[in-house]
């Protein structure tokens, strides 16, 4: 799945110290428009470290950045920002206070002669909600009566709005119901199909294989292998995280494969007896 | 896996014009929408300034029902003028507890401000304005220190403040000198601040006419250019009701006032503060910043909004709202004395703001709060003192209003918070 010419974020041989643990230790990593990657990894891999990295929080000690291409430098988050790095955090960082239309221009207000231009502000959110079929009844209500599944939707657009090459989801869907993760994985393909390239954090391996192209594992602190999400199992992804071959975790997931082949192959027994 | 929003929508993915979101927005729908989004929003704990507004009736009809001279045109037209000093100082408390903040300086910071002003032009023989305009700088000033010390260094604003309560009662009687009190000339500038009425009958109705067409103005020329944007507007239905609502207000206060002395010039000096601090801080980038501050720092900070300016800011506005009101109090007296901002007049202002419907959990609020309020809490004085009532008496209801507003702003809370909208 090499992407042809230059990607668009291109890392290589990155990294990170704090102190006296070795957070990322020659790291590459890159991400192309129009494909989600899935970065995953066990709690201290280095998740949340390279996108730090990325997002210009905390820029690396070493290693090359390229962005299509051209090596640039990412030493805070209005340089990630005027790259066109856009990052939704897992807290979201809404005002609950404030309506939809003024969270989505927080701090980018359009004014007119220092006025806030709320006509314009809220015809360019309706618009953008409306090309990614979000559908929120009223965007004059504060965000705090909106529902978890709409908060984190407010949040994806108002990054989308200053139209980001790269957006970065944190655990988009970690607080959310079934119904809900639903309507944020949809919003993640549509901004696949929009030409956006998306780095999707997350723990949960039935969304990570649903929704991304390639799956990019970290292993206390380096890689550990790049997969195709369309030709690899739960399995090898959950191997590669634990970094064995044999383990607990793996066990379990093999277990509950085999338990889905079999009751593909017998359809009704499986349901009726208990194995 | 089909549908995008809580309301199951069949076809939103597969079609390749997305859903035209008009019709879902209640307000395209005339006044029988709105009234539904009026239900709506209250059933979402959003009242607005409903309560506050039924209890100043409530008030007003029961002291009007034990003394028939409480609605009479002199006892109200000194009411306006008697919310004037601590509703001032109110204002600045609305912007304060915006951001989530107190500040419980602001008596001693309108008694050092007054004490300022009284010096500078009675024992310095400065000019009138210009002592007050030192008065407001000074007030200004302390309220920046306030605010220095609470985003720069970090320490609580609530101890910075109290620090402040003391340690400026202390300048205020420094600056007074031994004599502890200085006395205004009875005819001259600053007196004049609350003693000028505009007597001509046409003043008062003119600026009751002219404030419900600017309404109509402004509301019918943003309409009109909604509709033209293509987002959901006021009906014109609606903005000829707010409007006619607005009109009947206005004529009905400037009859009463031009039954006593006309229009006074303190009320509108107070109403022309109270409408410009508010379109500030909805309309102008800074109040959005205000809001946003108090709504979720954290959010604010990562959105590139330098919260410790506003911070700063909002605590010099604060000092400077209360200069202001320790002007008009010592105006109202025509003195200035070891007891101007003294006594309980940090907790009217800031029982004002909370009973008029400004938040203490920060984000939520409004200036008119600040008016409102003070209608309710000058309102039981009044009453109270028409019927003979001590004032031990009086401070037990308003402790009593004041304790009612603020349960109602958690259980509103409590209802945004359970309320699963939209």
């Amino acid at each position: 799945m090499e992407p042809s010419g230059h990607p668009v974020l291109a890392m290589s041989g990155i990294f990170k110290r704090f102190g006296a643990v070795q957070a990322l230790t020659d790291v590459d990593f890159d991400v192309d428009a129009g494909e989600v990657v899935a970065l995953v990894g066990d709690n201290g891999a280095g998740k949340s470290t390279l996108i730090k990295v990325i997002a210009g929080v905390g820029p690396a000690d070493a290693g090359e950045v390229r962005w299509h291409g051209q090596p640039v430098a990412i030493p805070t988050p209005a340089a990630a920002q005027a790259l066109g790095i856009a990052t939704v955090y897992q807290d979201l960082a809404l005002c609950d206070n404030l309506d939809v239309v003024a969270n989505m221009f927080l701090g980018r207000e359009l004014k007119h002669l220092g006025i806030l231009d709320e006509i314009g502000m809220e015809q360019r959110s309706r618009t953008l909600l409306q090309t990614l079929s979000i559908q929120i009844h009223d965007t004059r209500i504060p965000v705090a009566s909106l529902s978890g599944g709409q908060r984190q939707t407010v949040a994806i657009s108002r990054a989308l709005l200053g139209e980001p090459k790269v957006v970065i989801l944190d655990e988009p869907t970690a607080a959310l119901g079934v119904e809900q993760t639903a309507q944020v994985l949809d919003l993640v393909e549509r901004l696949r199909e929009r030409g956006h390239a998306v780095i999707l954090i997350s723990h949960n391996m039935q969304e990570v294989m649903s929704v991304a192209d390639r799956i990019s594992v970290l292993r206390l602190g380096r890689n550990n292998g790049v997969y195709d999400a369309h030709h690899t199992t739960e399995e090898q992804i959950v191997a590669a995280i634990t970094g064995a071959s044999d383990s607990a975790a793996l066990r379990r997931s093999t277990r509950a494969a085999t338990r889905q082949d079999a009751g593909a192959r017998y359809g009704e027994r499986a349901n009726g007896e208990p194995r | 896996m089909s549908a995008t929003g809580t309301t199951p929508a069949p076809d939103s993915r597969s079609a390749p014009e997305p859903p035209p979101a008009a019709p879902l927005d209640t307000q395209a729908r005339g006044l029988r929408g709105y009234t539904s989004t009026l239900q709506r929003r209250m059933r979402g704990g959003e009242l607005g300034p409903l309560p506050v507004v039924i209890g100043v009736l409530a008030i007003w009809i029961v002291f009007q029902s034990l003394n028939n001279r409480f609605l009479s045109a002199q006892n109200l037209s000194n009411l306006s003028i008697d919310i004037v000093p601590t509703g001032l100082i109110s204002v600045g408390i609305v912007f304060v507890l915006l951001l989530g903040e107190i500040d419980l300086s602001v008596g001693s910071v309108s008694g050092v401000s007054a004490a300022v002003l009284a010096v500078l032009e009675v024992n310095h023989g400065w000019n009138p304005a210009i002592a007050i305009g030192a008065a407001l700088v000074a007030g200004l000033l302390l309220g920046a220190l306030h605010g220095i010390f609470f985003a720069k260094v970090g320490v609580p604003a609530f101890v910075v403040t109290l620090a402040g309560l003391l340690a400026w009662n202390g300048l205020q009687l420094w600056i007074l000198g031994p004599n502890g009190t200085v006395n205004l000339p009875s005819n001259g500038f600053v007196s004049e601040l609350t003693g000028t009425y505009f007597t001509q009958q046409i003043a008062a109705y003119a600026l009751a006419v002219t404030a419900a067409a600017l309404y109509a103005i402004a509301a019918l020329y943003g309409a009109r250019r909604r509709r033209a944007a293509g987002i959901p507007a006021r009906p014109v239905s609606e903005i000829a009701l707010r409007t006619a609502l607005l009109a009947a207000l206005c004529l009905a206060a400037a009859y009463v006032l031009n039954q006593y002395k006309g229009l006074p010039l303190a009320l509108v000096i107070f109403l022309g503060i109270v409408v410009g601090s508010d379109l500030i801080l909805r309309r102008v980038g800074y109040g959005r910043e205000v809001f946003a501050v108090g709504g979720n720092p954290e959010a604010a900070r990562r959105a590139g909004i330098d919260i410790a300016t506003v911070r700063i800011s909002v605590f010099a506005i604060c000092g400077a709202m209360a200069a202001l009101g320790g002007i008009f109090a010592a105006s109202r007296i025509s003195s200035a004395s070891q007891a101007t901002g003294q006594s309980n007049v940090l907790m009217m202002a800031i029982a004002a703001a909370v009973i008029g419907g400004t938040s203490l959990f920060g984000g939520r609020g409004s200036t008119w709060s600040a008016l409102l309020g003070m209608l309710v809490i000058q309102s039981i004085a009044s009453g109270m003192a028409l019927q003979g009532v001590s004032n031990s008496v009086q401070f037990m209801v308003t402790g009593a209003v004041l304790l009612a507003a603020v349960v109602l702003d958690s259980l509103t809370r409590r209802t945004r918070r359970t309320a699963g909208r939209g």
